[in-house]
Parts: structure tokens; sequence; C-alpha cells
């Protein structure tokens, strides 16, 4: 213990300016999913926020006491939706938990695996293939049939962690990078999509998904060859800096003039390149740049009910039940946009009590905080249940699986969908072009050189 | 005893997961939403009311100080363990016993979020009308130990009237039913004594309220002023009229940019005060009331009149009032809240003397109250960094609520004393009046296990660890 001095010790630390407009009034406390749960302070907002003020007076160490709150926080930011007085709980957490990283030893194998994950994985577009690759021959094989029917995940713990792991596709999102596709009908706008880690191995449908409701919207769509993941898993992990290298690489692989926007479909990735200014602020070269870009990233479902939808041919005939997605919801305060696109639909929402409560999905959460996050879930399906509704549609990759599994336990009878593939069903092709449709994204391989 | 074995005992009593013992666990109990601080040597969990009892007789056995504790939003410190001991949190005790809707009557556990019954009863066409503006957050324990008012205090009245029976544990252990579903009880009216008693008495475990009807309609309207004056003038003249607002609340222009600024509610940036103003009732005497409310606002130099359209336009009104002292917190890292009543008439009066007290002690000072019950909230900003501005700051708060006492008014209508105000009691009462209050303390509470140092005025000795020392110390 340090009575004098902090005990941070990095240059990029959560500083008085950040932590002290935190009054501990305790309005956000409800509204924490872990306090929900746990009922204790120190897994509050304001207990967190508390616990890093101690650290840095030097009375508190960052110790496993510290560590353990912190990690149970989800990241979900419902205590800023929360919060009067303007906390911004978000920028303190990547803060604390980058000085965690710096000062704390973890357990040797969880260490290694975080490295692993955050450094290797998901740095280059090859580690992901490669991961992926495996997962998907121990999915597909047979040996997962083994594994679960043996017993053995159970005997080593990994269960239940392993049912949330994404299915992985049969063919990936890759070889559309460096792509153009064309807009239908009259050009409304030229956009580039970013096309995320995670949803290029396990998602590759709603990709093509959004493309094309970009496209039958009038939009042209280019895909930057050079791009990486967004940084958003590294930066909430604490690896602040990887985050920042990814970030980097991201402004130079989307520093295409002319375009009107820049497009995700997982709020967690458009969240994290939203703020790349402050992930890039203490760099002279990159910070003016980060905030350029970040003004131009737009959540796809935020994009398109600005831009107004061309009415869809189909109408979707179903009770609709929508999740907000945290990193949507209280990171960027996109809320009535997906509402209006499945009205636009024709569909019958019905709401949940709490429709922007965290499912516990979290990006990695679920698989580190198993438990809290299967006790978060519990809470979610309850809500889900009493709507009755066919379909829960929500706007986040994370959020898709873990719903999933939801949905799997308590046997319901209902489909989770990104309100893009809702979209995407809606349009149809005119019957000579659905032939053509399909091979289309051949045909596109576009003369357009990527710039990497 | 030893530590350990106290320890021991509490970890038997309610379970290992239930108690914290480690020092930096109890960190997160030497606060609340007030200033004050102090550091408990136990945090409970309990989970039945045997277990609460058993606690208390562990207590008192040792003479250990016992202190409740709900979410921790009070402002005058009354969950600090001030002399240390056992913190007792009701997070675990969080279910609705039983809702008896024929009769319009709720049994919940102390740890119920206040907002959350009132959502819960939302579908029998009825709601919990104790609103104060913390309600989604404080507890009905927390808000019952206070006698919480809120915003429509002003039509329906504070906590109490909305209690009709408590089960309290005693610091010795004894477990006493008071009241029940009947609006009356013969006898001594002890939930109406133990109501308001700050956890200084007894601990609730359980509690019979009576839930309100939704109105048939409601109409809410915003006033805005050029001048503080204007505004606070016209409250009188709307309560003198006859008209009878269930809520009459007042924001001035400081906190109302704010407020603006934190929810978006559509407040105007650059008035010098604003009126919320919201009627209840029958559709038709809503109309006319809102009328005349319209008439007298106008009468005052009312510069604009907004009228909530929908649901939804009002939730956002009332959000922005609700967060109102915590968007404060914008301004500067600390806040310290008065709640000094006084009568309707003396409010333009007071508010011009918060002025000038902020000018002498060089402070910014925000305005932010329930003008229909003469409750102010002067809410003084500070930074806690700087040993003169909280020397400042509580002088400040100090000659307000002297002045408050001057003017025909009290200390406190709502916060409560707990630490915060504990010394100001002698403005008020006579040693008379305390000694009395004091008898009913020691008939319950004799060895002062339940809450010590609250509440009364304390011996010199102990006036050290008051208020100032507080959080500007540890944070
Ligand atoms: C932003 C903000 C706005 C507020 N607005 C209002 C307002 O409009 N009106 C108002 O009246 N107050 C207001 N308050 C003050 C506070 O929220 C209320 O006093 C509330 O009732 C406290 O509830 P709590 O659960 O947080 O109790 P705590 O703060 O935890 O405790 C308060 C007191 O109750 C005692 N207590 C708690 N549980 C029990 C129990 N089971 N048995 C016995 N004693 C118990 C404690 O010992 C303590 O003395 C506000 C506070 C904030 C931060
Ligand atoms: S609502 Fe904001 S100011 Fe209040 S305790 Fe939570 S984080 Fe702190
Ligand atoms: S980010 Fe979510 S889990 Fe973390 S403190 Fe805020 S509300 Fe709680």
């Amino acid at each position: 213990m340090n009575p004098r001095g902090s005990n941070f010790t990095g240059p990029d630390r959560p500083t008085w300016d950040l932590y002290s407009k935190c009054i501990h009034c305790g309005l956000c406390l409800q509204q924490c999913p872990t306090y929900r749960v746990l009922g204790r302070e120190a897994d509050s907002p304001r207990g967190r926020i508390y616990q890093v003020l101690q650290v840095d007076a030097g009375r508190l160490r960052i110790g496993d006491s510290f560590v353990t709150h912190m990690d149970r926080c989800l990241g979900c930011r419902a205590c800023e939706t929360a919060c009067p007085s303007g906390v911004q709980y978000g920028r303190i957490l990547e803060r604390a938990r980058a000085e965690i990283e710096s000062n704390y030893q973890r357990p040797w194998l969880e260490r290694r695996l975080r490295d692993w994950f955050f450094t290797r994985v998901l740095h280059r577009r090859k580690g992901l293939e490669r991961w992926a690759k495996w997962l998907r021959v121990y999915q597909r094989s047979g040996l997962q049939k083994v594994a679960r029917a043996s017993g053995m995940l159970k005997l080593l713990g990994l269960d239940k962690v392993e049912a949330l792991a994404p299915q992985v596709d049969r063919a990936f999102f890759f070889p559309h990078l460096g792509m153009l596709y064309p807009a239908e009908g009259e050009v409304r706008g030229r956009v580039l999509f970013h096309v995320g880690c995670i949803a290029s191995v396990a998602f590759t449908g709603l990709n093509e998904a959004t493309v094309r409701v970009l496209n039958k919207n009038g939009f042209e769509v280019f895909i930057p060859r050079a791009q990486r993941c967004c940084g958003a898993l590294q930066a909430h992990a604490g690896y602040r800096e990887e985050a920042q290298r990814m970030a980097r690489r991201n402004l130079r692989a989307f520093l295409e003039p002319n375009r009107d926007a820049i497009i995700t479909n997982s709020a967690g990735c458009s969240a994290m390149m939203k703020e790349y200014g402050d992930l890039l602020q203490d760099n002279p070269k990159y910070g003016e740049h980060g905030r350029d870009v970040a003004s131009k990233v737009k959540d796809v479902t935020e994009f398109l009910a600005e831009a107004g939808l061309r009415p869809p041919q189909r109408r979707l005939k179903a009770r609709v039940t929508y999740q907000d997605p945290c990193h949507l919801a209280h990171a960027q305060k996109v809320r009535s946009a997906p509402r209006e696109l499945l009205k636009a639909l024709g569909a019958e929402l019905v709401e949940m009590a709490h429709p922007d409560y965290c499912c516990g999905s979290a990006g990695t959460y679920n698989v580190t905080q198993n438990e809290l996050s299967m006790k978060i879930l519990e809470q979610k399906m309850d809500e889900v249940t009493q709507t009755r509704a066919e379909i829960i549609a929500t706007a986040n990759t994370g959020c898709m699986l873990q719903l999933r599994a939801g949905v799997k336990a308590r046997g319901l009878n209902a489909r989770v969908a990104h309100v893009i593939e809702l979209l995407n069903e809606a349009y149809e092709d005119p019957p000579a072009a659905a032939e053509e449709q399909h091979s289309r994204h051949r045909r596109k391989r576009a003369s357009h050189v990527p710039s990497s | 005893m030893p530590r350990s074995r106290i320890s021991e005992e509490l970890r038997e009593i309610a379970g290992a997961e239930a108690v914290l013992d480690g020092a930096e666990d109890l960190m997160l109990y030497e606060y609340d939403a007030g200033l004050s601080t102090g550091t408990p040597q136990w945090v409970v969990f309990p989970e039945t009311t045997k277990q609460v009892s058993r606690i208390a007789q562990l207590a008192s056995r040792m003479n250990v100080p016992l202190v409740p504790r709900g979410a921790g939003t009070g402002l005058s410190g009354g969950s600090i363990p001030r002399a240390g001991g056992i913190v007792l949190v009701f997070s675990r005790m969080t279910k609705i016993l039983e809702i008896d809707a024929a009769n319009r009557r709720a049994v919940v556990q102390p740890g119920v979020v206040n907002a959350d019954l009132s959502a819960v009863v939302a579908r029998h066409g009825l709601f919990f009308a104790p609103d104060p503006a913390s309600q989604k957050a404080s507890t009905i324990g927390g808000n019952v130990a206070e006698n919480s008012g809120g915003p429509h205090t002003l039509a329906h009245g504070v906590t109490v009237n909305h209690i009709t029976g408590l089960e309290v544990v005693l610091p010795d252990g004894g477990v006493v039913q008071m009241g029940g579903k009947a609006a009356d009880s013969c006898g001594y009216d002890l939930t109406g004594l133990f109501v308001g008693t700050e956890g200084t008495v007894g601990i609730v475990t359980a509690i019979t309220v009576k839930l309100t009807k939704v109105a048939e309609a409601v109409e809410t309207l915003l006033a805005i002023f050029h001048t503080i004056d204007d505004a606070a003038n016209a409250v009188a003249s709307i309560t003198a009229g006859g008209i009878t607002p269930v809520a009459l609340e007042m924001l001035d222009g400081k906190t109302l940019r704010c407020v603006e600024e934190a929810t978006h509610a559509g407040y105007p940036m650059d008035s010098g005060a604003v009126l919320l103003i919201e009627l209840e009732g029958l559709r038709e005497a809503v109309t006319e009331q809102a009328e005349a409310v319209r008439a007298v606002c106008e009468r005052h130099n009312a510069r604009e009149m907004r009228r909530a359209a929908n649901e939804q336009e009002r939730q956002l009104l009332w959000k922005g009032r609700k967060t109102a002292f915590a968007a404060l917190g914008r301004l500067a890292p600390a806040y310290y809240t008065q709640d000094g009543v006084v009568p309707r008439s003396h409010i333009a009066k007071v508010l011009r003397y918060i002025e000038t007290v902020a000018q002498k002690c060089n402070l910014q000072i925000g305005n932010i109250f329930h003008a229909g019950d003469g409750n102010m909230h002067p809410c003084i900003l500070f930074d806690m960094r700087d040993p003169d501005q909280v020397k400042r700051t509580h002088e400040a708060g100090r000659m307000i609520l002297t002045y408050c006492v001057d003017c025909g008014g009290t200390i406190t209508g709502e916060h409560g004393v707990g630490m915060e105000k504990n010394e100001l009691m002698p403005l008020l009462f006579s040693e008379d009046d305390l000694e009395v209050m004091k008898w009913v303390h020691d008939a319950f509470n004799p060895k002062s296990v339940l809450n010590p140092q609250k509440l009364f005025p304390t011996p010199r000795s102990c006036r050290e660890t008051n208020v100032a020392g507080g959080i500007g110390g540890s944070r």
C-alpha cells in the first residue's frame, strides 16, 4: 500500500477530472446489472468509481479485490445513461483496466490465454482465420458431439462456456474484402463497410445481408481490404495499446475520400470507432484524424433510419420484441432507429419491461464471467418470455449469441435475429435478377484497387 | 470478544457469503450520497427477520454499534457507521410479500426499491405515492426511516401518510408488529411514531404500505420566468388562490442549464427560473385549474407557458426535475444540499438571502425545490480538495438554515438530520423538547447500540468527526 502517492502508474490513467464527476448520489445503482444481481456496493458503478478513486489516493492496492470487481463490470455503460452528473464511466473503466493489465499478475494460464486471444487471434486476419478454422473442425467433424456426450466438457468446467461459442460459418466473409458493391436504382450515397472480426467468421450471412440491404436502398458499398478488428474487445479488456494499434490501422484503411459514412452492423464496433478520438487523444498525429473518422461512423440501423428506407416488398407479420444492445443504446444513444426500421417492416413491436437492460453477453464477458452472465441472462429471459414474441430482434452479434443461448435454455419457440437480417428478407429480387444475384459476389470483384 | 469471534458469529447467523470484514470491502460502506464518512468493521446482508433479530442480539450483547442501510442515497449521513460497528444492508431483502389490490395495500421487505413497487402495482391502476427524487434507487426502508417526501408531497403527503403497519426489530432482538392493514389502529400509533426515526429506534423488516389510485387526468405545466422573484411570487399566489396542484416545483436558472445538458428535457437555457406544476383529478376540474394556473403565472410576468402534450413529454419534464441535484455535479465535484422549510410567502426573500450568502462565501449555489411546500433545497457547490471552500460551504449551510428558522421554518423537510444536521437541532428545539425525544429514543434504544451519535446533538468530545472532515478528507 502506498499512503501518499497513487497506485496507478501509466500516463493514460483514470484522472481526477474523470472520476470526481461522480457525486456518489447512487442514482445509477439499480441500472447496473451486477448490482441488481449481487446487491454489493463494490459491484455497482458508484462503488467501482470509489475504488478507482481509492487506488489513485493510494489507499487501495491494484490487488485481487479491486481486480475482481472491475472484472465483473460488463462495460454495458447503463450507468452513463442513468447518471445525471455526466460521469463518463466507460473512459474510467478502460483506463482502470489498462492499469490492471500493467500492474497486476493474473494467473499464468489466464494471462497466456488473454494475451493469445487479444494480441494474436484478433490482431490479424490470418490469426482469426486459423482459430476459426480449428473451431469449425471441432464443431463440424463430430468432435463436438463426442466431447459433449462424453461429459468431458463438464469435467473440465467448460460445458457452459462452450455452448456460447459462435457457430463458425462454412464460408468466411474474407473474400469480400476489397470489393465494391454498386447501388441499386438511383444512387443515394457511397459508404464504407467495416465487417467486424467475429462477424467475418461466424456471421457471414449477416454481413452479406448488410451489404445487400444498403445496395437495395441505393447505397454503393466498398469494403476496404486493409481494415482490422475495431479494437473494442481489446480496449475493454485493458489491452489499450493493442486497441490503439488497431485504431491506427483502421484510420489508414478507412481514409477513403468522398464517402458518406463508415458503416458497421455490430454496436460494439461502431461504439468503439466513434471513440477513436478519445482512444488516440494523446497521439498528436492520429488524434485529430481519429476524430474525423469517428464522426463518419454510423451503426447500420442508425444510418438507414436517418436516410429513410425504400419500402420493402414483403411485410413482417410477426410479434417482435427488441433488445437494445448496450453499446448502441447506452454508448451511442441510438434507441429509436432500430425500432423505426422494425415498424417500417410492419412488425408488431412489443416492448419488454426493460429492453435496455444488458443481456449479459458483453463481448467476452459470458465466457470470462460465465456464472454472473447467466444470472443476468435469466432475468432478461424472464422479460423476453413475458412478451410472447415470436422474434427477438437486436442489433449486435454478441447479443444474438447470448439470446440464442437463452432461448435454447428455456426451450422457447422464438427466433433471434439482427434487424438487418429481417430487413434483408423483406426485400425481394426481381425474378430474373435472382439467379444473377447468386453469382453476384464473383462478378463484382471490382477494378477498384484497395488502398492498403 | 475479539473481532474475529464477532465475524464468526455473524457468519454463523447470516452465512459466510453474507458477511464482509476485510478492509478493501468495508471502505465501500463508508459513504452515502451526503458528505460524511465513517468506516464499519463488519457489513452484513441479512435475508430474514430472524437473522436481523439475532444480529441485533449479538450487537447488544457485545455493545457494538449497529447501523441499518438501504441504498445509501441518504443526504445526511444516516447510514454511515459514525462510531464503527456493523452495517446491516438490505439488498437481499427485496421481496414484495403481498399485493392486496382490493384493499390498496402491499406488504414489502425493506430493501424493495421505491420505483419498483410502483412499477409492479401499475397493472392494478395503483402506485406508491411518496416520490423522492431518488425513487429509482432509494429503498422503502430508507424512505420510512427518513419519512421521505417528494414533489407530490404537496397533495399526497409524506411517507408517514402511506404506511399503515411495520414489523420492527428492536436493539435487543425483540420483534414487534406495529399497526397493520387498517388505516387506523387502536392504542398508541407506534407506526406514526416510528416513521422518520432515521434508524435510531428500531430496524424495519417488513412494511405495510398504502397504495394510491392513479388519477383520471393529469396536466403538467412548465411556467418560464425571467426572474426568480417573479417565479417565487407566482408560487405564493397559486397556493393562496385556492388552486391545489399536486406538485409545484421550482428550478433556478443555474440548475436549469445543467439539467438541460443532462436530460434534454426541453428546459429553456436562458431563463431566470421555471415552475413545474402538476394538476390531477377529474378531467374537467384539471382543465379548469390549468387555466387558473396559467392566468396567475401570466400575471406574474411568466415569459412562456408550456404543457406536456403526452405522457412521454411529462416523464421527460419530471426526469429533468428528478435528476436535478445530481446534474449540478457537472459544475463541481461535490455539493452540499440543505432542505430547510419556510412559509411559502417567504420564498422570494429566502432566495434573495441565499444569493447574498453565495456572494459572501464566494460559492455557487443552485436552487431546485418543492416550492409548494416551501421546502428549500439550496445546493452548495464546492471542491473538497480545497479545505477553505469546505469550511465556507458549511458556514453557508449554517447561515441559510439559521435564516430559515428565523423565518418561522425548520432545518429539514425530508432529508433527515443524521450526522450532518444534528448539531443544529437546538436551533429548533428547546432542551425540554429534545429531552422528550430522548426519552422515546432511550425507551427503545437505551444503550444507543442502534445508529449512535445521530439526530441528537452530540457531547462536545465527539464533534470533530462531523461533516467537515468527511468526504473532503478521504475523497
Ligand atoms: C439525487 C437525490 C435526490 C433526493 N431527493 C429526495 C427527495 O426528493 N425527497 C427526500 O425525502 N429525500 C431525497 N433524497 C434523500 C434520500 O434519497 C432519501 O432519504 C431516501 O429515503 C433514502 O433511502 P435509502 O434507501 O437510500 O436509505 P439510506 O440512505 O441507506 O439510509 C437512510 C436512513 O435510513 C435508515 N434505514 C435504512 N433502512 C432501514 C431499515 N430497514 N430500518 C431502519 N432504518 C433504516 C438508515 O440507517 C439511515 O438512517 C435524495 C437523495 C439524492 C441523492
Ligand atoms: S449516478 Fe453518476 S454521480 Fe451518481 S453515483 Fe452514479 S456515477 Fe456517481
Ligand atoms: S458499465 Fe454496466 S456493469 Fe459496469 S458499472 Fe456501469 S452499469 Fe454496472
